[in-house]
């Protein structure tokens, strides 16, 4: 569960202070469907690092099932984002030298986990998002799609409870694209809590709940 | 992460780039080679005066005359008087000690030998006997210097293998005639062939007895008194000996110096000792400038990575773990770079031995193992830097592959 009280974030822009983030309020629960929506600037990725604990907060308070991350240190919120969080990104982010097998893994080699383990989840996590032949190609050697579940089940093999996605389908064709998302979906009535930042009107109008945000504030919220 | 694991990633990392790291391997190797090559050079220059010496005899004393100070001035100097010559009957005093086997007075001077229209200089050295023992020759033809009393002047010679080839050609030269200077001498013996040693060509050296050459050069005073030790450890005992003997007899005065083939062996080594290491130091430059070519190296990598930094970092890895990351992808390239510039620097010194086997060209175990070490050291130590910049980036500015 995620609560936002009074969340700014404040950019130095030359000699102008830019509100990316201006006092925000909000709250999601566990197995939401959300997306967040709005023009370029609006603040929506910023919203979405700062849910991710890639980015802190100027003023505001963050807690995340009900613990407070203002005072935690770098360390501290990885081991948070290790556990709890997976990442999409609109360009994939995986490590070019490594197989798809590799990248999946990658999460749980940071993690520590013994091989044996690792081999067992991956070949679940690349189960869910269907893709489970092209293991041992590396990602240029795939299509968009297929690299955008490789990145999906690194998000997921750690068994996050909150799904991250920044432009998930930006770099894809639109039926990939959709495919991508139907996926999401499908993880995300198993229980993941899922948050889609798009400006496709298409793509987001699927949530079961719309953020629009202009100026670094919420200005519709409808479920 | 595992240990295995960041070994695993780093090694992909390293092998990723094949250019990058094949120059980086160069640099390092030729740092860890040239260590090897110069102290290998060292060792064989030390190995090789060490084996002259050896070459000498055994358990030698070397005296003569005139009492070196290690500090200050003799007084000999300051008054112009010169010390008192070595004579014949000094070195037969020394028989009396017990600790002494063998003893050779020598006088050593150059002079013109001819035999019918062939002439050359040369140099002519007046012995004894024990001479040959000392020292160890072996005689191709003949016998050496006769076993008489010190004081007889016989006019005989013994000659060394080159001499023999020149004036001779095929005649055979026992008891023919040698001109020696103004004076004739019937050769006894030819020398077999034993190369430099110390500087002087035995093959090219005439031996007379030690009498004669005091006729010869007209000189009274020895050069040299070469004295052989008993077996065991007399070698002090004699050298206390020896410079009591000969300074009863000049009249209390201490006026000879006696060194011991061990002082100056370690004497000698200790100086080749000296020049190694500062032939390693030298060549330890190059690793350090290979040290900052890894730095400058991963300082690319971690600005190529950017992005890679950024995903790790929301993968949930910490500090720690990419810097672990980075300074083993450092240490991979000075590791695989020193066992390159091993393997280079033993083939070099391998072949070198093949070509010049007379001299040792061996690298010293601590010149390999230092080098290596130093080289793993640099790749760490300039790897630090890198490391931590790539784990103080900011992950959302580090995902869009921008490092401020």
């Amino acid at each position: 569960m995620i609560r936002l009280e009074g969340l700014c974030r404040d950019f130095q822009v030359g000699d102008q202070v830019v509100h990316a983030l201006d006092h925000l309020d909000l709250e999601m629960n566990s197995g939401e469907y959300v997306s967040i929506m709005g023009p370029s600037g609006s603040g929506k990725s910023t919203l979405l690092n700062m849910l991710g604990l890639l980015d802190s907060p100027s003023a505001g308070n963050y807690w995340l099932d009900d613990i407070s991350t203002a005072t935690m240190n770098d360390d501290e919120l990885a081991a948070i984002r290790q556990k709890k969080i997976g990442f999409v990104f609109q360009s994939f982010h995986l490590v070019p030298r490594m197989s798809a097998f590799e990248n999946v893994e990658l999460p749980m080699v940071l993690a520590g986990l013994p091989p044996r383990e690792r081999r067992e989840k991956v070949a679940t996590a690349l189960g869910r998002v269907s893709l489970s032949g092209r293991v041992e190609h590396r990602p240029d050697q795939l299509s968009g799609g297929e690299r955008q579940r490789v990145a999906m089940a690194r998000a997921i093999v750690m068994k996050p409870t909150i799904l991250l996605a920044d432009e998930p389908t930006g770099n894809l064709d639109s039926r990939s694209g959709r495919e991508i998302v139907e996926t999401m979906e499908e993880l995300n009535r198993q229980g993941l809590m899922l948050v889609i930042v798009t400006h496709d009107p298409a793509i987001g109008g699927r949530a079961r709940r719309q953020i629009r945000m202009e100026d670094g504030r919420i200005v519709s919220d409808e479920s | 992460m595992r240990i295995v694991d960041c070994n695993r990633i780093a090694f992909g990392a390293v092998t990723r780039y094949p250019l990058r790291t094949s120059m980086m391997l160069l640099a390092t190797s030729i740092g860890v080679g040239s260590v090897l090559l110069l102290t290998a050079l060292g060792e064989s220059a030390r190995g090789y005066v060490s084996a002259q010496f050896q070459s000498l005899g055994t358990n030698l004393i070397i005296v003569f005359p005139g009492k070196s100070e290690t500090s200050g001035v003799s007084p000999g100097v300051m008054t112009g008087t010169t010390e008192r010559e070595l004579t014949l009957d000094d070195a037969r005093a020394l028989a009396r000690s017990s600790a002494i086997k063998l003893f050779a007075p020598v006088i050593v001077g150059s002079m013109p030998v001819s035999r019918g229209g062939l002439e050359r200089d040369t140099t002519v050295i007046g012995t004894t006997q024990q001479f040959a023992e000392i020292r160890q020759w072996e005689m191709a033809l003949g016998k050496f210097l006769p076993n008489v009393d010190i004081d007889r002047a016989s006019p005989v010679c013994v000659i060394g293998s080159l001499i023999r080839r020149e004036l001779f050609r095929d005649e055979p030269p026992i008891g023919k005639w040698l001109r020696l200077g103004n004076r004739r001498c019937r050769i006894t013996g030819v020398l077999s062939e034993q190369g430099t040693s110390i500087m002087v060509d035995v093959d090219e050296v005439v031996i007379v007895p030690v009498s004669y050459a005091q006729m010869l050069f007209d000189v009274s005073g020895l050069f040299r008194i070469i004295i052989q030790a008993t077996e065991g450890d007399t070698m002090d005992r004699a050298r206390a000996d020896v410079i009591r003997i000969i300074k009863e007899r000049h009249y209390g005065e201490e006026d000879i110096t006696a060194i011991t083939q061990d002082a100056v062996l370690s004497t000698f080594d200790g100086i080749f000792q000296t020049l190694t290491k500062a032939l390693a130091g030298i060549a330890s430059i190059s690793l350090i400038v290979a040290g900052v070519l890894i730095m400058n190296v991963m300082l690319v990598a971690v600005s190529q990575r950017t992005r890679e930094v950024g995903l790790l970092k929301a993968l949930g890895a910490t500090r720690r773990q990419i810097i672990a990351l980075f300074l083993t992808e450092a240490a991979f390239l000075a590791v695989f770079g020193g066992v390159v510039g091993l393997g280079f620097g033993y083939l070099v010194t391998s072949s070198l031995r093949a070509f010049f086997p007379e001299y040792i060209f061996m690298p010293p175990v601590w010149a390999a193992a230092g080098a290596f070490g130093v080289a793993l050291c640099c790749g760490l130590f300039f790897g630090i830097w890198p490391a931590r910049k790539a784990a103080a980036l900011d992950p959302i500015m580090a995902l869009a592959g921008r490092q401020s």
